[in-house]
């Protein structure tokens, strides 16, 4: 287990290393430097000051060289300076990061829930029509643009109702929990609507296919409760397929929350990387991106070890291959 | 999901779909209508005889966007797919009929790839300037290039579901006779992966390029919503959504109309792939 956990966080880091490696690169490759930026906003500067200033910058080295002492920097922890709000990045990233794993986190909890009773429901019921209609609607989760289901809810419930706003999670430390969780609400059911149509197709499939395993056929001649059957034999061994699902869908929820935020001018991680890439703010843009890659890595480790938790084989297939 | 929409009415919809598309020149015509024509006295037009589903915030018609933006969205959603699927099948092949080392790095990079929160960085590719790769400007600024850069892009995301299958079905086929037979004949090793493996594995590249269809639509979409796929005054779904949020209180048709297309066509994709794997797949649990 402890082997197991050890190599998956270090093929984690190497992800990480790896994609920090690409993002530098290709935000190099986006319109503009620092240095045109600057030039742009003080038309004094000569093209001599713009020499010395790519020098004094190190913009004028190879970018593996660059790269390098921009890694270096990083892991001391400096992350350089935002250039839109001119403060250091590290700092502009923390109350944000907590906003967007705020949302993350309850829009899982709520796509959970429904997901997985849906799912259950539906497999212990098949073919009856509350299961179809549980497979409409999660088809229709499935193929919504997630920025259109955000459209669609803003203009019920901010237009036509009037009961929740639009948009703008007030940031200021005066605002009350109840404003805040107002303004939660329409974010979080973007999101989990849009996860939880996948989450109920995969939690019917594997109940299914459980359930129609030969030691369920077993656990019921020995005079085990129906309860017992499902919940004990069956949900704990569908459980072990759809959470490999879900943790692989954790970049894909990092995506929908990247939109969420954006159409809800929620200041979260996504809407951050969204806004300094459009503002040409390149160390920002390129923390945020680690950050965003580093929330999920961090869930699909998560996920991993609750997989081992729940399927004793794997921890010991790990610890004899090593792998 | 019930037969109740039949097994091949999920293609129906979109060879519908894909023919309404590819009239859109003869409904100009009989219009008389230019779909990039820009009239500020017919903004937010209601619905007329010159104007069927009326006009959008430049005054453009409605009808005529929504078909050139159906030529768009399809042909991305086709093209980039068909990318996707030989990119997937190429590693799958690669990773399946040679295991070992190759197989381990592919199937690491694969499940990477997956594992990646893949909208930030498709924001990026797509905010990458192409002048700075070497491209010479004049294509690189020239109108279509943003066609051209969302296939690329949205190919290279989707491209991992159909690398996974076709190397679990490369692992099953290279023990099959007719696999070992061709290897004792002599034949090399591409011949063997593209010539007797490939045919045999094509049942599961298609389910996957129909799935993968409607993924890349939706990844269109929503960064031509953004401001980052396709470039005005190429009309597509994603990009005619891109004022509709300041627009829902004033003409709120304006956000409907693309989005109800967008999800008919992904919604159909999905049927239809799940459709095809059911009629293929005897195993598949997903009825």
């Amino acid at each position: 287990m402890t082997r197991f956990a050890v190599t998956r966080a270090i093929e984690g880091l190497i992800v990480l290393l790896v994609m920090s490696f690409v993002v530098y690169g290709l935000i190099g490759l986006m319109p503009g430097d620092p240095i045109d930026l600057m030039i742009a906003s003080n038309p004094k500067l000569t093209s001599a000051d713009a020499q010395r200033l790519r020098a004094l910058y190190g913009l004028d080295r190879p970018i593996l060289e660059r790269y390098l002492n921009w890694l270096t920097a990083a892991l001391q922890g400096d992350f350089g300076y935002s250039r839109a709000f001119a403060r250091p990045v590290l700092e502009l990233i923390g109350p944000r990061l907590v906003n967007t794993l705020v949302l993350m986190v309850a829009s899982l909890t709520v796509a959970l829930i429904v997901g997985l009773a849906a799912g259950l429901y539906a497999a212990l019921h098949p073919r009856s029509l509350i299961d179809d209609l549980i497979g409409y609607l999660s088809f229709i989760s499935i193929s919504t643009p997630t920025f259109w289901l955000a459209l669609l809810l803003m203009m019920l419930f901010s237009v036509v109702l009037g009961v929740l706003p639009a948009s703008g999670m007030p940031v200021g430390a005066d605002t009350g929990l109840g404003e805040r969780l107002r303004h939660l609400i329409l974010p979080v059911a973007t999101l989990s609507l849009a996860s939880a149509g996948g989450y109920t197709r995969y939690m019917r499939a594997a109940m299914i296919e459980t359930l129609g395993q030969d030691f369920i056929r077993t656990a019921r001649a020995k005079g085990a409760s129906e309860m017992r059957v499902v919940l004990r034999h069956g949900l704990r061994n569908a459980l072990i397929p759809v959470i490999t699902v879900i943790a692989l869908d954790f970049g894909a929820l990092f995506s929908g929350a990247l939109i969420t935020e954006t159409m809800f001018a929620y200041p979260g991680m996504g809407k951050a990387i969204y806004d300094a890439i459009m503002a040409n703010d390149f160390n920002l843009a390129l923390v945020t991106l680690l950050f965003a890659t580093l929330t999920t890595l961090v869930g699909n480790f998560a996920a991993d070890l609750g997989y081992a938790w729940l399927d004793p084989r794997i921890s010991l297939a790990a610890g004899r291959a090593g792998t | 999901m019930p037969l109740l929409w039949g097994r091949l009415l999920p293609g129906g919809v979109l060879v519908l779909l894909a023919a309404l598309a590819l009239s859109a020149p003869i409904y100009e015509a009989a219009w008389g209508i230019d779909p990039n024509a820009v009239d500020l006295s017919q903004r937010y037009g209601q619905p007329s005889l010159t104007h069927p589903l009326g006009t959008d915030e430049l005054g453009r018609d409605l009808v005529a966007r929504l078909l050139r933006g159906g030529r768009v969205s399809l042909s991305v959603g086709l093209v980039a797919a068909l990318m996707a699927t030989a990119i997937g099948t190429m590693i799958g092949l690669l990773a399946g009929y040679f295991g070992g080392k190759l197989d381990a790095l592919l199937m690491r990079l694969t499940d990477s790839v997956i594992a990646l929160p893949l909208l930030p960085l498709l924001i990026v590719l797509a905010a990458v300037d192409l002048t700075k790769l070497g491209v010479p400007a004049a294509i690189a600024q020239s109108e279509d290039v943003s066609l051209y850069r969302i296939v690329i892009i949205t190919g290279l995301a989707s491209w991992t579901t159909v690398a996974r299958l076709v190397r679990g079905e490369t692992l099953a086929l290279r023990e099959r006779e007719f696999v070992l037979a061709a290897i004792g004949q002599g034949a090399g090793a591409f011949r063997v992966m593209f010539v007797h493996i490939f045919p045999n594995a094509l049942t599961p590249i298609i389910v996957a390029a129909t799935l993968s269809v409607g993924n890349v639509i939706l990844f269109e979409s929503v960064l031509s919503f953004l401001g980052l796929g396709i470039q005005p005054p190429i009309a597509s779904w994603g990009n005619m959504l891109t004022h509709a949020q300041e627009t829902i209180w004033s003409a709120p048709a304006l956000a409907i109309y693309p989005g109800v297309l967008i999800l008919i066509v992904v919604a159909n994709c999905n049927l239809l792939g799940d459709r095809l794997r059911d009629s293929l797949d005897p195993r598949s649990v997903g009825r």
